[in-house]
């Protein structure tokens, strides 16, 4: 897990200085500062002319990668944990922690996010447990936390709706006054490919442009929408709609923790800043099922599958970090051993979570609480104990 | 003690100042709320009065006020969002339902949305389509929000601020044909001391029958009782004024005595507020019933053309009516 503060870092001399313009001719329109072979590109030019640089530590380095493995492995954890029937459900991230990792590592201490239901991987980089959200995925809970507690927001399961949450909230942090210099809060709205086609998700693009709100919309397009292909949600790529709400737009390789940081460091500072909101398409590959009960081999080919698989973001950061030797067997194996310990961890606690007491559905229904409910609740208990002693 | 004469619209008006001078965390948001005051100006020169940072003029997209608002809730401001007229709800009705209303419950307590969310509703202006209807079953039928409706200024006034105050979610349904009407308002009595937002209130007292409504039927009930006087019968006349959680104890206390009821709401007769009333007035009050409780409601139709909306609405005669039929039975 990286430490500190990657951006803040000097730079490094040790990659050969290349450029790269994305939507070159003949290229997709991204931008990559590591390529699937793990060649390291100094800089990449977004489609304003935008520069994007990273300047690491070989310490960050290595922390990004223990991030990807991390968050990979606890995933892959929970995923077992569903198959063996501990968890009703799980959405797994795997193919999409170089989004994950790069954008939520781009988080500075006082940004907020607001994710969807897959954004383990971001929350794992904002510092927190990855036993919070299992409970909502356990069935034991419905995913509470406190958002300002954690500058993470509970997840949202109905898909767009979070974005407006976070344009509102963006708001609110302009109204506060906390924009506009180094120390400014900036807000992530994290979405998908299938989200964009929702309406809530356009009035947020609406409402962030008009009233100029410190926000990034992050959107991860992995390419499915459950079963349905990114072309049958959008007829342009996503990133150019953002010029026609009025704010910029970039595509970056998802699979490219590097190139996620960037562009995503560079948003959330032109928000803090008081430049208002910028879209990111992260433009990467949903490796697993849309979740434990979907099952893509109805919808997709194995070499489409395949051909994704040659751009995984671990093995290029990895290839990256034995090629410059920044790391050697040794590191790669202590990574893989902590990921090993913390999966069995998680896997201890999750077994562990007890049942809520049925009573317990008739809490936090109001702050100030109803009558009407009181009533109900006393009903039931008195029912449940009617129970006692008998074979039930 | 300031005791004024003022219309309905302009005690919310009023009320919403106050609600505005007392908590620097409040906002108004909606379409229109600004330089026009809304289109039934009961915001007006209030964004003159406290800047477009506190009434807010939004784009013109319902789910965007709302969930918007559910953000800036999180962010620690009390969002009072107008929602222009009753049939233009439906965009946001997901942000409401399934957020507004389930935050507090999905977080186990830690998140708080003190929204209020302003909805002129009912028919009786002479309106076109979409202007004129009443959901207040659609809300109160969802957990975690909470419904009231005012029928006279001193309420209107005294509600609105209370309901902003209160950290649950509030529905504040706005009786958009009794605007106008006027009553004495007492701006001066602390709200703190109000008598409480989710109560009934008995607005007329009688012994013959108990008739049941909110919003701007209480009027209409009110016009009825003073009919049946004039013919020997004391109706007795219930403002239920919170629709959820619903308050019945004066009905129940009510019926036990007159032991015939009538509820009159102007939204449909099916599955609308009055059939959980009628169910839960014969659980309650069952030996004590004269008749079955009878509903005098809107029809099972879509709100009709405005020519003929006199005859959809429940109206002083229906009531009566209905009061007749509890006595034939």
């Amino acid at each position: 897990m990286a430490k500190g503060d990657p951006g803040a870092a000097t730079r490094s001399k040790r990659a050969a200085p290349r450029t790269r313009r994305a939507a070159a001719a003949g290229e997709p329109e991204l931008v990559q500062l590591l390529t699937p072979e793990g060649e390291r590109i100094e800089t990449a030019l977004g489609p304003d002319g935008t520069e994007y640089r990273v300047d690491f530590t070989d310490e960050e380095y290595r922390g990004l990668y223990r991030d990807l493995v991390l968050v990979r492995k606890l995933d892959a954890e929970a995923t077992a944990l569903q198959r063996q029937g501990e968890l009703g459900l799980w959405a797994s991230l795997l193919g999409q922690e170089a989004a994950q990792v790069g954008s939520g590592r781009a988080l500075r201490t006082q940004d907020m996010a607001f994710p969807t239901y897959r954004e383990h991987g971001v929350l794992y980089c904002r510092g927190i447990d990855p036993i919070m959200p299992l409970g909502l995925f356990r069935g034991v809970d419905q995913g509470g936390w406190d958002p300002n507690e954690f500058k993470f927001n509970m997840y949202t399961i109905v898909i767009g709706a979070q974005t407006l949450h976070a344009t509102g909230y963006a708001m609110g942090v302009a109204m506060d006054g906390k924009t506009g210099g180094e120390d400014g809060e900036a807000v992530i709205a994290y979405f998908g490919d299938g989200a964009t086609s929702q309406g809530d998700v356009n009035e947020s693009f609406v409402w962030a442009s008009v009233f100029n709100a410190p926000l990034v919309f992050f959107c991860q397009n992995n390419q499915y929408a459950i079963s349905e292909p990114l072309e049958r949600q959008t007829r342009v790529p996503l990133y150019r709609r953002a010029g026609g709400f009025g704010f910029p737009g970039v595509r970056v390789d998802g699979n490219d923790v590097l190139a996620s940081y960037a562009v995503t460091r560079h948003a959330l500072d032109n928000a803090r800043n008081g430049q208002g909101p910028s879209l990111i398409e992260a433009y990467t590959y949903r490796m697993g099922a849309h979740t434990t009960s979907d099952d893509p081999t109805r919808y997709r080919i194995a070499s489409e599958v395949e051909a994704w698989q040659a751009k995984d973001p671990i093995a290029r950061m990895k290839a990256f970090l034995t090629k410059q030797k920044i790391a050697d067997e040794s590191f790669f194996t202590e990574v893989d051993e902590q990921a090993r310990t913390e999966s069995v961890h998680l896997r201890e606690r999750v077994l562990a979570m007890p049942d809520p007491q049925p009573v317990s559905m008739f809490d936090h229904v109001y702050p100030n609480g109803s009558p009407e409910l009181d009533e109900q609740r006393a009903r039931f208990t008195q029912y449940m104990e009617s129970f006692e002693g008998s074979a039930h | 003690m300031a005791t004024e004469t003022l219309t309905l619209g302009k005690a919310l008006n009023t009320g919403l100042r106050r609600a505005l001078e007392n908590d620097p965390k409040v906002v108004i948001m909606g379409e229109d709320v600004g330089k026009l005051g809304g289109v039934f100006r009961i915001t007006d020169g209030l964004q003159k009065d406290f800047g477009d940072q506190r009434v807010i003029d939004t784009p013109l997209a319902e789910s965007g006020i709302i969930g918007t608002a559910v953000g800036l809730a999180i962010r620690g401001f009390r969002p009072v969002c107008e929602i222009q007229f009753d049939g233009f709800v439906y965009p946001a009705y997901d942000q409401i339902v399934s957020q507004v209303a389930k935050m507090h419950y999905r977080s186990q307590g830690k998140v708080r949305i003190p929204m209020v969310i302003r909805i002129p509703f009912g028919g009786g202006i002479g309106a076109v389509e979409h202007h004129s209807e009443s959901p207040e079953a659609y809300f109160a039928h969802t957990a975690g929000l909470k419904v009231v409706s005012c029928a006279n200024p001193q309420d209107a006034y005294v509600m609105i601020q209370q309901a902003i105050a209160s950290d649950d979610p509030v529905v504040f349904l706005e009786p958009k044909r009794r605007y106008w009407e006027k009553g004495p308002v007492d701006l001066d009595a602390p709200i703190a001391d109000a008598y409480p937002l989710h109560s009934a209130r008995v607005a007329r007292p009688g012994t013959d029958a108990t008739v049941l409504a909110y919003g701007p039927m209480v009027r209409t009930a009110l016009d009825a009782a003073t009919a049946a006087a004039e013919d020997g019968r004391e109706l007795e006349v219930i403002d239920l004024r919170t629709i959820s959680p619903l308050d019945l104890t004066a009905a129940y206390e009510s019926v036990r005595r007159t032991g015939r009821c009538v509820v009159v709401h102007e939204a449909p007769g099916n599955l609308g507020l009055g059939s959980e009333i009628a169910a839960r007035i014969t659980e309650e009050c069952f030996y004590s019933l004269e008749s079955p409780v009878l509903r005098v409601t809107g029809f099972d139709t879509p709100y009709p053309a405005a020519r003929v909306e006199e005859e959809y609405l429940p109206d002083l005669d229906r009531v009566l009516d209905a009061v007749d039929r509890t006595f034939g039975w």
